[in-house]
């Protein structure tokens, strides 16, 4: 019985993949492919379903990995299937109660939906706080170099011709660093990837965060002399980069990828000129569906990789909500608690929806125990979700841009804030319903997309007028 | 003005929202995710009805004077109505998640119509609230004096306390439409129906306090003369 091997690696390690990458993104003058590749890799929303034949499989290193788990989930699922058919048995467990799996599934379902409703929205909170009080991120200083055409022309068709023009760029852009490293993944360039990731962390975490430092203390004009200025950017940078690489506190790591999220999308509220933007929000989630459900997508690919060569993929890639398992359930006999031995490594946490493979387990090895359901509802309550960073890139960067543009108007910015989330929260249906690998970009995006234009421009008259003449609906 | 004003009034506006969200509802992912959906159903109300508002102007090509006047009376005739359907249709979908969830676990008795009806309404209130006053909210941060043309200075405390009302009020009417709909009692529906209407056309003009000037959208105007007249006007 292949139980899963305890998995080595843990939360931030210093294994081969830890150097997510995310950090990458930032510089614009940067050559650095690392922002798209970033962007790109970041984009998925870790499947609960198909880690679920992963989890009943032998040292599955699939949940941690840092990279868009799009392709990979659904990958993992399918390479599950094929290679271990009786795995996906697990789920089905005689002797469970029929309808507890499904509760399970509801109430940890419901569970994991708030345990990334949190992050997204503390995140949201920090862009649009930003936007709406630092002056610098509104400003229009010049644009990335991946997005060359300007949007300073006279006719609106040329506009919208550079804006896609901008879009194109940027995406084949992204496209080309994904299949890099693709490429340098499969021919264990691992040094290179690790150089690089740690590269793009540095930058991320020491210069765009002393910049953002520098510009809040000029907005409410507060003195700083340059050693406190150095030994806070210091901490903060060192403590990150140990933090996200390496080990530390759940919540310190969580804490730093929004922040970094935030910074990222900081940098792309102000770099990306304003049709552009939208047009590459759209953009993106088209290329996120299609990387992640395509069966050469490149993301798809990366993942497959990684599965059969059995590593994980960047950890400090992927936003994870993991708890910490209660030592309760090692009171059942010797095999079953070797397989609950897995979850101490909180990075190994897979989504809400595997912990069906997971407490089946021991009902498959041993015959059910009275106190079984409860035990079960203990190891399913210590699960995790995790979310790429650049679905929390992108979506503060809608909600940022809705608050930078959208006239001193807050109706418009809430109104995508909650288009957001009840996307994310379809998705996740969507998840639990098809048990498959799902983008996390595309439904949210376009709702909030939607959201967006409709609210500046219908809804926003009619509450104004509403508001002027005191009516409340 | 300014933070005293912000805050007393957020409070005012809030508070019990604020309260009832935290003893309530945070506790329970499952809740959560409810109001967020019941303050989704009525953003997707509120879109609609300004489409048809937004199209009823467009039709009457924007005439100022009092055709502006009847066709927000009318905006917001349709914007009751669409709300008060989608209300129904929250009712059907909760439904058959409540039937849903009852056939997976036989005790599940957390989530019962009432609480649902609790859970929505609250989400309705809150959406409602915080679309009608954050606006107000922002721009009472900022410099300014109000009423500096006549108008009444109680312009925020008032907005705030109907916020406070709407919000609830929206919970009420949750509650009562669903065990309305529950019980078949269709005059419950009525009634709803009737308040909000009742509720939602109470004319600033046809009330007590004389008004020689609007407000909303204009009080932008003075708080920027207010500006003006401590940054001093720049050509």
């Amino acid at each position: 019985m292949p139980w899963p091997r305890p998995l080595a690696v843990t939360k931030g390690s210093g294994s081969a993949a830890s150097g997510a990458s995310h950090g990458g993104a930032m510089l614009t003058f940067m050559a650095s492919d690392s922002e798209e590749e970033v962007c790109d890799e970041r984009t998925s929303l870790m499947s609960a379903e198909s880690p679920t034949p992963r989890s009943c499989q032998e040292g599955r290193p699939g949940p941690e990995d840092g990279e868009s788990a799009a392709p990979w989930r659904g990958q993992d699922g399918e390479e599950d299937h094929e290679e271990d058919p009786d795995h996906y048995v697990c789920s089905g467990v005689p002797g469970r109660p029929p309808g507890l799996e499904e509760e399970l599934t509801l109430k940890y379902g419901a569970k994991h939906v708030i345990m990334l409703f949190v992050p997204v929205t503390l995140c949201m909170i920090v862009v649009v706080a930003t936007i709406k009080s630092v002056r610098f991120y509104t400003e229009k200083n010049g644009q990335l170099i991946y997005t060359p055409f300007t949007e300073d022309t006279p006719s609106v068709g040329q506009r919208l011709l550079n804006s896609v023009l901008n879009t194109l760029i940027m995406i084949s852009v992204i496209v080309v660093m994904t299949i890099f490293l693709v490429l340098l993944y499969k021919y264990r360039c691992y040094k290179f990837i690790h150089g690089w990731l740690i590269m793009s962390s540095l930058m991320l975490l020491f210069l765009f965060s002393y910049i953002y430092l520098g510009e809040v203390l000029k907005t409410y004009n507060v003195a700083m002399d340059y050693p406190t200025l150095f030994l806070t950017v210091w901490n903060f940078g060192a403590v990150g980069m140990v933090c996200i690489h390496w080990k530390g506190p759940l919540v310190l790591q969580q804490a730093y990828l929004i922040m970094i999220s935030a910074l990222m999308a900081l940098v792309f509220i102000k770099y990306l000129p304003e049709w552009s933007a939208w047009v590459i929000l759209g953009a993106i989630s088209v290329y996120d569906l299609v990387a992640v459900l395509c069966p050469k997508g490149p993301l798809r690919m990366l993942v497959e990789t990684a599965q059969e060569r059995n590593e994980p993929i960047f950890p400090a890639l992927i936003y994870s909500s993991a708890m910490v398992w209660t030592v309760g359930m090692a009171k059942l006999d010797p095999s079953s608690q070797g397989a609950l031995q897995l979850p101490y490594d909180p990075e190994m946490e897979e989504d809400s929806y595997d912990s069906f493979g997971e407490p089946s387990y021991p009902e498959v090895c041993e015959p059910p125990l009275p106190g079984y359901p409860g035990e079960e509802l203990e190891e399913e309550e210590e699960r995790g979700v995790k979310l790429g960073l650049g679905d929390f890139i992108f979506y503060s960067v809608l909600v940022g841009k809705a608050a930078a543009t959208g006239s001193g108007d807050w109706n418009t910015t809430l109104a995508c804030f909650v288009a957001i989330l009840i996307g994310l929260c379809l998705t996740l249906l969507l998840l639990a319903v098809f048990k498959k690998a799902l983008p996390a970009l595309p439904i949210s995006i376009t709702f909030g997309l939607v959201f967006y234009f409709s609210t500046d421009n219908l809804v926003r008259p009619f509450m104004d007028t509403l508001a002027f003449h005191q009516l409340y609906i | 003005m300014t933070a005293a004003v912000f805050f007393g009034c957020a409070f005012i506006a809030f508070g019990p929202a604020l309260a009832l969200y935290i003893f309530t509802i945070a506790t329970e992912p499952l809740r959560i995710i409810f109001l967020i959906i019941g303050a989704f159903f009525w953003l997707v109300s509120l879109l609609l009805s300004s489409l048809v508002w937004f199209l009823a102007g467009t039709i009457t090509e924007n005439k100022d004077g009092p055709v502006q006047k009847y066709l927000l009376m009318f905006g917001v005739l349709v914007s009751v109505f669409i709300q008060e359907v989608f209300r129904f249709g929250y009712y059907k979908i909760l439904k058959k998640a409540s039937e849903g969830l009852k056939n997976i676990s036989a005790d599940e008795t957390a989530l019962s119509m009432r609480l649902l009806a609790y859970v929505s309404g609250l989400g309705f209130g809150i959406m409602s609230g915080v679309f009608s006053f954050v606006n107000t909210l922002s721009d009472s941060l900022g410099p300014g004096t109000v009423g500096i043309h006549g108008d009444s200075p109680q312009f925020f405390l008032v907005s705030a306390f109907m916020t406070l009302v709407i919000i609830m009020l929206h919970l009420f009417w949750g509650i009562v439409f669903f065990d309305g709909c529950e019980k078949k009692k269709w005059y419950a529906l009525l009634l709803v129906l009737l308040t909000h209407l009742l509720v939602s056309t109470l004319w600033r003009d046809l009330s007590i306090f004389p008004c020689r000037r609007e407000r909303g959208a204009e009080k932008e105007g003075w708080i920027q003369e207010e500006e003006e007249l401590i940054n001093g006007v720049w050509p």
